[in-house]
């Protein structure tokens, strides 16, 4: 726990130390960006050792807030989270400081520094906190401070528009939390996490839960703050907050089950509905961006729908009574927010190294990176495969699980708990199949053929410090991939926390599900030499034979231009056509005209139809409603005296009644 | 075994289709070996690579064939059982077919040429369509098994379990009949010996690779039309004869029997309209769903 103290010291002091050197040319940057790493070096070995099975630790101090206490907890979940936060938050800070360097003297960057060290102060209280007073005042403070971060280029228009979405979204989601832990308060009489026991209301407290959480996890259709805000924050926050601040959502909600006892099957059913449409509708949606970094929020909300979707397996498990199913289901899920973070973070990084260095994150303006900017496409080709759940790499492990899980519980489970396990099934393999349609057009539009703009073409690659953090976390993605069953196997303290089985039914499961991921490591392996192989072999063999380069083929024509490509549009219509209901694209048209056409123009547009559906009639009405208490505010102030008068006038006769 | 007969054999079951739809087109044909000089002949040969190409171009059929050849590690074949079997082995095989897809849509795209962007959007988006009623179908054959793992799986059928689920099984069959003629790009989905570009979609994502390369490729998909069609033997001919090399030679049988039904179909039907082939996979989604249900 000491190691824990001083890392959130470390947090502390570089806020402050960022803002006392404001005014100092670099000093900002040095001391911000070092708060972060030192304080998650300094984190990271205390939450590894619980994570991995250590004794749980806790802090009590007393405080003056009524209800609330200072009381950390860290325990195996509290610990497994935190890894990726501090693992997360130390790559980011690398990369910012080389990152944020462009904007010096243009923008004051203290506050971002300063808010970087306050959101990872307060995701490492978030997770810790044992207390909900406690917990809620981490969760706003995280709030408060991705939305500074997220608006940190604030004489953007839309950045600002996306900074109020990501504000009210926010609010909306920690009102359930307040009313959940108001009610827990209410009937445990007290607000210390280990005294909240389980109630009769628990399902109604599992769908607050479920909303409240997932309007920080990025559940459709809460989704809708997600691909406004990452795209609007600078990249570094990008991946900060979709690799793991979205994650205590999860966390949120695994800390909830935990508390409510044992779980009912519709839980499970729930939140594996919840994860399919997450899923689904993620993907698709991501599909049909034409940003960069619209797309990988998009895909963040699929990703965080299969976790949904393990933990809805393995819900269904625990309350069926088979561990396997339980374990495996847990087990992929979690593992999935490990991965996602690795990934994920990765991708965004890259976008980053890709906007700063072409000036674009259009897709369609994009095109032969891979030439100009070489580390960044091979660390971005990494995480596009592994994203993909690509076989050597480590989003194919935690897939996996949840495949096996829900197979598990096909063949062995009755008719009823085999129905959720087929659509986890058949949604997982058509989540999988669309995201490589999406991720071989983001990593195939963007880096491969040739650059179809001047932009593209004069593109520069990203310095060691922004390609440095790329690649720990590319090298995070292949060793989790090759080496998973280990992972796999220390997942044991984390499961018995989660699930509250017996250790050994944990252990047997875990081991039996290792087993297999043992062999896919194995596959792995054999892949990589088995590719080499043929690869050398071909080398060899091409070594001895005439290799000409030409132009590519196109039916005989002999100057293909980079016009001709095939676009980002173009390469997702097939999937947006065939889900054109869900998806809405609007498609604009001017069609080549008369005996000489002088031009013309296509273009396609693909509004969330969440927000145009719901959200945005649905604001629009408030906003009306309001405007009818607007009479009110005169901006007199002898009417608001009367107002006054009046109120006290009427709760004096109400006394006297 | 199973690997060494598939990596042998192959090729030959492209010539029983070709020569089926020559014998119902009233031509000879080329000869029974003709894809294996083909190979030959590609291999010995240079390349030609495109100047818009990088090294993502250059990889992509190395990792192709290594993934298929994997896969082939996975599945059992007549009297043989697989080299490597344990829980959950088909989401792996699913997966790495999935791998080689992603190269080969990435090496298309690398070309920069429209054709073979078209291509390549087809392809990943039929995949990704045929991808769940891949593994309902399986789904449906594990739960009559009761074993998660191909090998297991396919050994499990005997004629006892047509017997008793003839039907979840013929269904589960039906939906795996038409992944089989969707990912090894026959006729109704895509029509091999076409030669037009546009219409393409397979061959199309091959049009700039030549020599060794093209060789892998050609290579690549006669073993991963054996992979299923290995997959499809093995459900359908559940008879045991005790001795294993007679239940190879049932299952090579079966195997040219496949073949010479695949020529028929190409030889009687057209190909179905692009627009067309969601709803044909659609309706292998929902045969293995209704496989599920019975």
């Amino acid at each position: 726990m000491t190691a824990l103290l001083i890392s959130l010291l470390f947090f502390g002091a570089g806020a402050i130390a960022s803002l006392i050197f404001a005014n100092r040319g670099r000093w900002p940057t040095m001391v911000g960006a070092g708060g972060v790493i030192l304080g998650s070096l300094c984190g990271i070995v205390p939450a590894t050792r619980v994570a991995l099975g250590a004794p749980a630790q806790s802090l009590r101090v007393a405080w003056d807030v009524p209800y609330g206490s200072l009381y950390l907890r860290l325990d195996a979940l509290a610990a497994f989270f935190l890894v990726p936060i501090f693992v997360i938050c130390a790559v980011a800070a690398l990369y910012g400081a080389e990152y944020l360097a462009t904007y010096r003297g243009r923008k004051a960057l203290a506050p971002p520094w300063f808010f970087l060290n306050v959101l990872a102060a307060s995701m490492v209280t978030v997770v810790l906190a044992h207390n909900a007073v406690l917990f809620l005042m981490a969760w706003e403070t995280m709030a408060l401070s991705s939305f500074f971060l997220v608006t940190f280029e604030n004489e953007k228009e839309s950045t600002r528009q996306a900074g109020w979405i990501y504000l009210v979204a926010s609010h909306i989601g920690a009102a359930f939390l307040l009313v959940l832990f108001v009610m827990l308060g209410k009937e445990n009489g007290s607000l210390d996490f280990d005294r909240f026991t389980a109630s009769s209301g628990a399902g109604t407290l599992f769908v607050l839960a479920l909303v409240g959480f997932g309007a920080k996890a990025g559940f459709v259709p809460l989704h809708v703050w997600l691909p406004e805000a990452h795209p609007a924050a600078p990249s570094h926050v990008s991946a900060v907050m979709s690799a793991v601040m979205i994650k205590t959502g999860i966390y949120g909600l695994l800390r909830i089950l935990t508390l409510l006892g044992p779980p009912r099957a519709w839980w499970g059913w729930a939140l594996c509905a919840v994860g399919l449409t997450s899923g689904i509708a993620g993907v698709l949606l991501a599909l049909a961006q034409h940003d960069l970094k619209r797309l990988l929020a998009y895909s963040s909300v699929e990703n965080v729908g299969i976790i949904a979707l393990g933990l809805g397996v393995g819900i269904i498990g625990l309350s069926a009574g088979a561990p396997f199913i339980a374990v495996a289901g847990f087990a992929g899920a979690l593992l999935h927010v490990l991965n996602h973070a690795l990934f994920k973070g990765l991708l965004f990084l890259d976008a980053g190294n890709v906007a700063r260095g072409t000036h674009t994150r259009e897709l369609d303006h994009l095109g032969g990176l891979l030439k100009s900017m070489p580390a960044t496409g091979a660390t971005f080709l990494v995480g596009a495969a592994a994203i993909s759940g690509m076989p050597p790499l480590n989003g194919f492990v935690s897939e996996f699980l949840i495949y096996l899980a829900s197979f598990k519980g096909a063949v062995s489970g009755d008719a009823s708990s085999a129905v959720p396990m087929l659509a986890a099934i058949s949604g997982l393999a058509l989540i999988g199949g669309l995201a490589v349609v999406c991720f071989t057009q983001a990593f195939g539009i963007v880096f491969l053929g040739q650059p179809r703009t001047v932009h593209a073409g004069e593109a520069q690659e990203a310095g060691r410090a922004m390609l440095a953090a790329g690649f720990i976390l590319a090298a995070g993605c292949v060793l989790v991939g090759l080496f998973g069953a280990s992972v796999v196997r220390s997942m044991g303290p984390v499961i018995r926390g989660v699930t509250g089985l017996p250790s050994i039914s944990v252990g047997d499961s875990l081991a039996q599900a290792a087993d297999s991921v043992a062999r896919v490591g194995c596959f792995g392996a054999g892949l990589t030499a088995l590719a080499a192989l043929i690869g050398g072999a071909r080398a060899i063999t091409l070594a001895r034979r005439s290799v000409a380069s030409a132009a590519t083929w196109d039916c005989g024509y002999a100057r293909p231009s980079p016009r001709m490509q095939y676009t980002a549009s173009s390469f997702a219509q097939p999937v947006t056509e065939t889900f054109s209901m869900l998806l809405r694209t609007r498609q604009s048209l001017h069609g080549p005209q008369g005996m000489f056409p002088e031009g013309a123009e296509f273009y396609s547009r693909t509004e969330d139809p969440y927000q145009s559906l719901i959200f945005r009639p649905l604001f629009r009405a408030l906003s009306r409603a309001m405007a009818t208490l607007r009479p009110f505010q005169q901006g007199k102030v002898q009417l608001y005296v009367l107002y006054i008068a009046a109120t006290l006038l009427v709760l004096l006769l109400w006394e006297v009644a | 075994m199973p690997l060494i007969l598939g990596a042998l054999l192959a090729p030959l079951m492209q010539s029983a289709i070709i020569r089926t739809k020559s014998v119902m087109a009233g031509r000879v044909g080329p000869p029974l070996l003709q894809p294996y000089r083909d190979l030959w002949k590609l291999v010995r040969k240079g390349a030609v690579f495109s100047e818009t190409s990088s090294w993502i171009f250059q990889m992509g059929p190395s990792v192709g064939l290594a993934s298929i050849i994997l896969a082939m590690t996975l599945i059992p074949f007549g009297g043989f059982a697989a080299l490597s079997s344990f829980t959950g082995d088909f989401i792996l095989v699913a997966y790495l077919m999935a791998l080689g897809r992603f190269f080969t849509v990435a090496a298309a795209l690398d070309t920069g040429s429209s054709f073979e962007g078209m291509g390549a959007s087809r392809e990943a988006t039929f995949s990704a369509f045929a991808e769940p009623a891949f593994f309902l179908a399986l789904a449906a054959l594990a739960r009559q098994t009761g074993q998660v793992s191909l090998g297991p799986a396919l050994a499990a059928v005997s004629t006892a379990t047509w017997m008793r689920a003839a039907p979840t099984l013929s269904l589960a069959l039906a939906a795996l009949s038409i992944i089989f003629l969707s990912e090894n790009a026959r006729i109704p989905v895509d029509d091999p010996a076409t030669h037009l570009e546009l219409t393409m979609i397979h061959e199309v994502m091959a049009l700039d690779h030549s020599g060794p390369d093209l060789a892998m490729i050609e290579y690549g998909a006669a073993l991963k039309m054996w992979l299923f069609g290995a997959i499809i033997v093995g459900l359908t001919a559940p008879w045991r004869a005790g001795n294993r090399w007679m239940d190879t030679a049932a299952a090579l049988i079966g195997m040219l029997i496949l073949g010479v039904g695949t020529g028929v179909i190409e030889s009687s039907m057209a190909r179905l309209r692009l627009i067309r082939v969601p709803q044909l996979l659609l309706v292998a989604i929902v045969l293995s769903a209704l496989a599920l249900a019975l």
